[in-house]
């Protein structure tokens, strides 16, 4: 999808132009929000594990280098080849040149949000390596030709329809065929077929634990695992952040992500990778790439706690009716307008606008990172340093106006309230952001001020 | 400078003042009967319990389901009448693609969430219960823990190489979030809860 120079005003409106499909990616994601209630509320010590998920975190990201550096020395301790990556190029270097070392042209690649924020895909693929991605959405992304459009549902967005037609011109399934149950068997023969031909795996990392050197890989499809016990190098990617102290805090964070995520009470799949197996190399790339940067901001340091359940998007009532690729960046939705502004002020300045700051994201989110706050936050930064996106920007200036003078302000609250009464099709247009998908209120026969002014006495 | 100097230098020079780990001694879960709530949870997931009394029941059982043909394997001694072949573990996998049942025995199993905790060194090959079209593994019904603090609490010996929580069959719902069973793992999941 061409998303170059298009904010996420912009590429909503591309979206919105099919009505019936925003009200299906809406339901879709809030029916999977509804199955996270329900899991939820099974746990009378939920808001005990948010909090301690919380602190644990915060534990890390106070002593980071200590657990990098213990984390490191256990790896190795371990027979695991520890690399470390300052920036999404030197990310993709270490990546392609392990590759160039095994003598292949191919990989099998399973899910990483990580190898998406560095362009991995794209890199190896000017450099002649072919990827497959291995994750079935992933896949279907991938023959589409774009980026996955949620980080837990890669293709949410798609209809059963679309994959079809996509398998019948990739994987040779009959014209027509959308039943998802043979589409995915399809797409197991087909990956089968991959996964016992590639000699080299990528997958991400979902924990790493500093006390024993291990990293944890949470799949329901397998698809990690085929790739990495069938490939003679396995590579693991991850994001400085996904340490964890000890191992027994796997407990926390294991019953929270997927419950979280998808309402299950765990994945399929939770594997723990200490040493490569005999005869294998095990690989592991330590990446910075903002990290810690953002470490540094005080305001946004919470948003490294994220373990990526996607919940917050699931929940979101701009990314449900916006779409994921509106967010033109890697990690879409609530926290991805938070991580991106990080990455590139001026690039990604539209994405803390892009939200309603209802809060939603902040009351699911399973590490009670403050969402909607540093969103809030963000958008003050952005309009001081002069990076507000230009809509939003004449609308304040219109507001600051307003509000600096009390006058206008009564003036305006007036003629705003007799617009709305015998004109509202002036407010109710395309040319009000704000009408967007929703009509506007009712206007009160009378201003706060002026019910106060005839009724104190 | 090299790259993991500068970013330990930077994580250094960023990161807040040091907080307490917290204590997580406190969190249990609740009270529950481990082994009635671990074969519902486990069903809801999409496996399949049998509760047996001895592994001839499990030999029985798995004689009655796959008859002719197809691969058994199973390193579990006692079960040596149901394999088809001698399995003998070696590094590379690819060997093992059309096995269609493994035989498997976890060092225990969760009640909150169908998982059950195996290691290396009851799989033979790393690959095995991934590849396998079917799996079954034996636990014993006494080692079933309520939830992941008093199973990590249990598995405290850290020699293996890779482990692994397996909780029911493969399963994907990436097609318009239609559930559908037997992604790239095992398709179906059984559990013989021994005792
Ligand atoms: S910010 Fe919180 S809710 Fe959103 S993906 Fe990360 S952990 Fe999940």
């Amino acid at each position: 999808m061409h998303t170059e120079g298009k904010d996420h005003a912009e590429l909503a409106d591309i979206f919105n132009k099919d009505e019936k499909r925003v009200d299906w990616h809406d339901e879709t994601l809030w029916f999977i929000r509804a199955k996270r209630d329900k899991a939820v509320h099974q746990l009378p010590e939920w808001e005990d594990l948010r909090n301690t998920a919380s602190q644990i975190k915060h534990n890390v990201l106070s002593n980071l280098d200590k657990y990098l550096v213990e984390f490191e020395a256990q790896a190795q301790a371990n027979g695991i080849t520890v690399h470390w990556a300052a920036d999404a190029a030197e990310h993709n270097r270490i990546v392609h040149q392990l590759i160039k070392d095994e003598g292949v042209t191919q990989m099998v690649k399973s899910k990483s949000m990580l190898t998406e924020e560095c362009g991995l895909n794209e890199y190896l693929a000017e450099h002649g390596i072919e990827v497959i991605d291995s994750d079935l959405g992933e896949r279907i992304v991938q023959l589409a030709k774009e980026p996955p459009s949620h980080i837990v549902l890669p293709c949410i967005h798609k209809k059963k329809g679309e994959i079809g037609d996509l398998f019948h011109m990739y994987l040779g399934t009959p014209s027509g065929l959308d039943d998802p149950q043979q589409l995915t068997e399809a797409a197991r023969i087909h990956l089968r077929d991959t996964f016992l031909t590639r000699k080299v795996a990528l997958t991400g990392v979902n924990f790493a634990i500093a006390e024993t050197g291990e990293f944890v890989v949470c799949t329901n499809e397998g698809n990690a695992d085929m790739g990495a016990h069938l490939a003679n190098v396995h590579i693991a990617c991850m994001g400085i952040e996904k340490i964890i102290p000890q191992r027994k805090h796997l407990s926390v964070f294991l019953r929270l992500l997927t419950r979280s995520a998808t309402g299950q009470p765990i994945t399929t799949y939770s594997s723990h990778f200490k040493k490569p197996r005999e005869g294998q190399q095990m690989h592991l790339v330590l990446v910075d790439n903002g990290r810690t940067v953002q470490l540094g901001r005080e305001e946004f340091r919470n948003s490294l706690k994220c373990i990526r359940c996607g919940a917050c998007m699931n929940t979101c009532p701009v990314y449900r009716r916006s779409g994921g690729h509106s967010y033109h960046t890697a990690v879409a939705g609530p926290i991805g307008s938070i991580l991106a502004p990080n990455l590139d002020m001026k690039k990604y300045a539209d994405l803390p606008f892009a939200s309603t700051l209802c809060g939603s994201c902040s009351n699911v989110c399973p590490v009670k990172i403050d969402i909607h706050d540093q969103l809030y936050k963000w958008r003050q930064v952005l309009v001081k340093e002069g990076y507000a996106p230009t809509v939003k920007k004449v609308g304040m200036q219109v507001m600051t106006t307003t509000l600096n003078s009390p006058t206008v302000y009564r003036l305006a609250g007036k003629m705003g309230r007799i617009v709305m009464k015998y004109a509202p099709f002036a407010v109710n247009n395309g040319l009000n952001p704000w009408y967007k998908n929703r009509d506007m209120p009712e206007p009160p026969k009378e201003s706060f001020g002026e019910w106060y002014k005839k009724n104190r006495k | 400078m090299t790259s993991r100097e500068k970013i330990l230098a930077a994580v250094k020079q960023n990161q807040p003042e040091s907080v307490p780990m917290p204590d997580i001694a406190f969190l249990t879960g609740e009270p529950v009967e481990a082994t009635e709530k671990f074969v519902t949870t486990l069903t809801t997931i999409g496996g399949r319990v049998y509760r047996v009394g001895s592994y001839d029941e499990i030999a029985a059982i798995v004689k009655q389901n796959y008859t002719g043909g197809q691969r058994i394997i199973t390193l579990i001694p006692e079960l040596a009448e149901i394999t088809t072949e001698v399995f003998a573990p070696q590094p590379a996998a690819h060997h093992l693609q059309d096995v269609e049942l493994a035989v498997l025995k976890a060092h225990f199993g969760v009640a909150e969430n169908g998982a059950v905790w195996v290691t290396e060194e009851l799989l033979g090959h790393r690959a095995l219960p991934f590849i396998t079209q079917h799996l079954a593994v034996v636990v014993n019904a006494a080692d079933i823990v309520p939830t992941m603090h008093q199973a990590y609490a249990r598995n405290i010996d850290l020699s293996y190489g890779y482990g692994a929580f397996i909780a029911g069959p493969s399963k994907t719902a990436d097609i318009e979030q239609s559930l559908v069973i037997g992604a790239h793992g095992s398709r179906s999941m059984t559990v013989f809860l021994m005792g």
